[in-house]
């Protein structure tokens, strides 16, 4: 049995997960709940907020976000294929500023509208 | 001297929710009166996600919950945004003083105010922490301005002190971008941030978090070189021979927010001690009859959601009031903080208001685990409501329903905390 603090939401429900019984979640508030649960013992997952540098613009990075889940692991590569993109002011919140991130079925998105200057 | 029928001031999620809850209710000339170059406030340096769950039902960053109130604003109202524009005193008759490059000293008159102004983080000097005074020290939200919004690192080896969630969410971004986070400090034997915050911005990256820990001294000439952190005892003493000594080059501080009523108390507004903030009705109104407040220049909130739908409250209430709505005469009902209970929002409710129940929001001073939230008068349970878990950094709300207002004695209901 294995106890964990949910991150689905700030509710913050504390879980108990059977690993011997099929990851079963109890403790949760939601059906979102037993999902992340299971999600998180055997492949955790998060979405990646970072920012990238923005030319032509009044502020020098827009802020981006993965547009799903990607494994924990990946994390820190992920920031530095990231890292290498720059982008050129207009950009409209929801614009792919990278596609298939690394090389999964992921893009990586612009968070924010920024007027070019 | 223009007028207007309400004046918000702040285009934060406060200022915005406020502005298109007036429009909704039927003001017409509305004004944003906002001090940054764009609306959507503190949202626009927090990049991560976690924002808008209860409010959109889905899970978005900080700039894309202002990006939405934004277009909200733009599309379904005719409100102004004044950017770049300090206010500088709000007068009687409801006159704002304000002062930008465009137009330099303007006097603006609105038939009714909401003040949305937010808060301000406590700095080293709130808190007094001994040592050298180097450079490398800085709160949390400033380093997150510096690195999401201008680009800058602040630091390679971090230090965090103060446990609160915009030091948890730092802490990660500081590992994201390449410095090695040493540790977050905490003072108290728990954690003021969220739960999910220790787990996806801590434990995710083996950050260690230091309960009963503080900063007991600071070293460094031009730059932070190393600090000591001691533990405390329960009077949050440091014991002597506990000390750690990290080598580090930055500070970042997370020690708690105020809100920010520079201006609220220049107009001479009432300020509740327990909150630093305003003494608001149960329609959001202060002291001042036609001036409302919402957000975190009431209460510090945890989330934005929630600055949300009391905004939104405190915009309808401004533009009844506008539209001169009569006003009908009440009696006034004190919330109280009884044991275990540090402040509740609204501190006031004028009866006749009240339309089938108020809402009352409130934090507690301590951790607390299946216990009743009671609502009493004269000694008398009027109200119990169980609650599984309590931590002062999770804002609590209960309904207080208006057919129990005839058993209030002396004006006056207490909310307490009452373990079984």
């Amino acid at each position: 049995m294995k106890e964990l603090i949910c991150i689905v939401c700030p509710k913050g429900c504390h879980l108990k997960i059977d690993e011997e019984n099929d990851y079963k979640v109890t403790g949760n508030g939601c059906e979102r709940g037993a999902v992340y649960g299971c999600k998180e013992l055997t492949n955790p997952t998060r979405v990646l907020t970072t920012t990238v540098k923005v030319e032509g613009a009044a502020i020098a990075r827009l802020p981006v976000k993965t547009d799903g889940d990607i494994p924990k692991q990946v994390l820190f590569r992920a920031m530095d294929e990231i890292n290498r993109v720059t982008v050129k002011a207009p950009v409209k919140r929801g614009n792919i500023v990278l596609k298939n991130l690394l090389g999964l079925p992921i893009n990586v998105i612009a968070t924010k509208t920024i007027e070019s200057v | 001297m223009k007028n207007y029928d309400v004046i918000v001031i702040g285009g934060g999620p406060a200022g915005l929710a406020a502005a298109i809850a007036a429009y909704e209710n039927g003001a017409k000339d509305i004004l944003i009166i906002e001090r940054n170059h764009e609306a959507g406030g503190i949202l626009n340096q927090c990049i991560h996600n976690g924002f808008g769950l209860h409010y959109f039902k889905e899970e978005l960053t900080g700039p894309e919950y202002a990006g939405r109130f934004i277009d909200m604003l733009r599309e379904n109202t005719k409100a102004e945004v004044m950017t770049n524009t300090m206010v500088l005193e709000i007068g009687p008759d409801k006159t704002v003083y304000a002062v930008n490059s465009e137009n330099g000293y303007m006097q603006l008159r609105a038939k009714a105010i909401v003040l949305a102004m937010g808060c301000r983080e406590r700095t080293r000097g709130a808190i007094a922490i001994p040592g050298d005074r180097p450079a490398g020290i800085f709160t949390a939200g400033t380093a997150q301005l510096y690195v999401n919004i201008h680009g800058y690192m602040v630091g390679r080896r971090v230090l965090i002190l103060g446990s609160g969630d915009i030091g948890l969410i730092m802490a990660r971004r500081m590992t994201l971008e390449g410095a090695k986070v040493l540790g977050c400090v905490e003072l108290m034997p728990y954690s003021n941030g969220l739960n999910r915050n220790i787990v996806q911005c801590l434990n995710d990256y083996d950050i260690p978090l230091y309960l009963s820990h503080t900063i007991t001294d600071i070293q460094g000439d031009k730059r932070v070189e190393k600090v000591t952190v001691s533990k405390v005892d329960e009077n949050r003493k440091p014991i002597k021979g506990t000390e750690i000594v990290f080598d580090c080059d930055t500070i970042l501080l997370s020690v708690g927010l105020i809100p920010e009523n520079e201006l609220s108390r220049s107009a001479g507004l009432t300020i509740d001690k327990r909150t630093n903030g305003l003494v608001v009705f149960e329609n959001m109104e202060t002291s001042a009859p036609g001036i409302f407040a919402c957000g975190n220049v009431v209460h510090v909130h945890d989330l934005v959601d929630f600055v949300t739908a009391e905004s939104l409250k405190a915009g309808k209430s401004a533009a009844l009031y506008a539209k001169q709505e009569k006003e009908v005469p009440s009696d006034i009902i004190e919330v109280a903080n009884g044991p275990g209970v540090t402040y509740t929002v609204p501190q006031r409710l004028r009866t006749e208001r009240v339309e089938k129940f108020a809402e009352l929001f409130f934090r507690v001073n301590n951790v607390y685990k299946g216990v009743n939230i009671v609502i009493s008068s004269g000694g008398e349970t009027l109200a119990a409501f169980k609650r599984e878990h309590l931590a002062p950094g999770e804002m609590e709300k209960i309904v207080f329903p208006k057919q129990l207002f005839d058993k209030v004695k002396d004006k006056t209901v207490t909310v307490s905390v009452v373990k079984e």
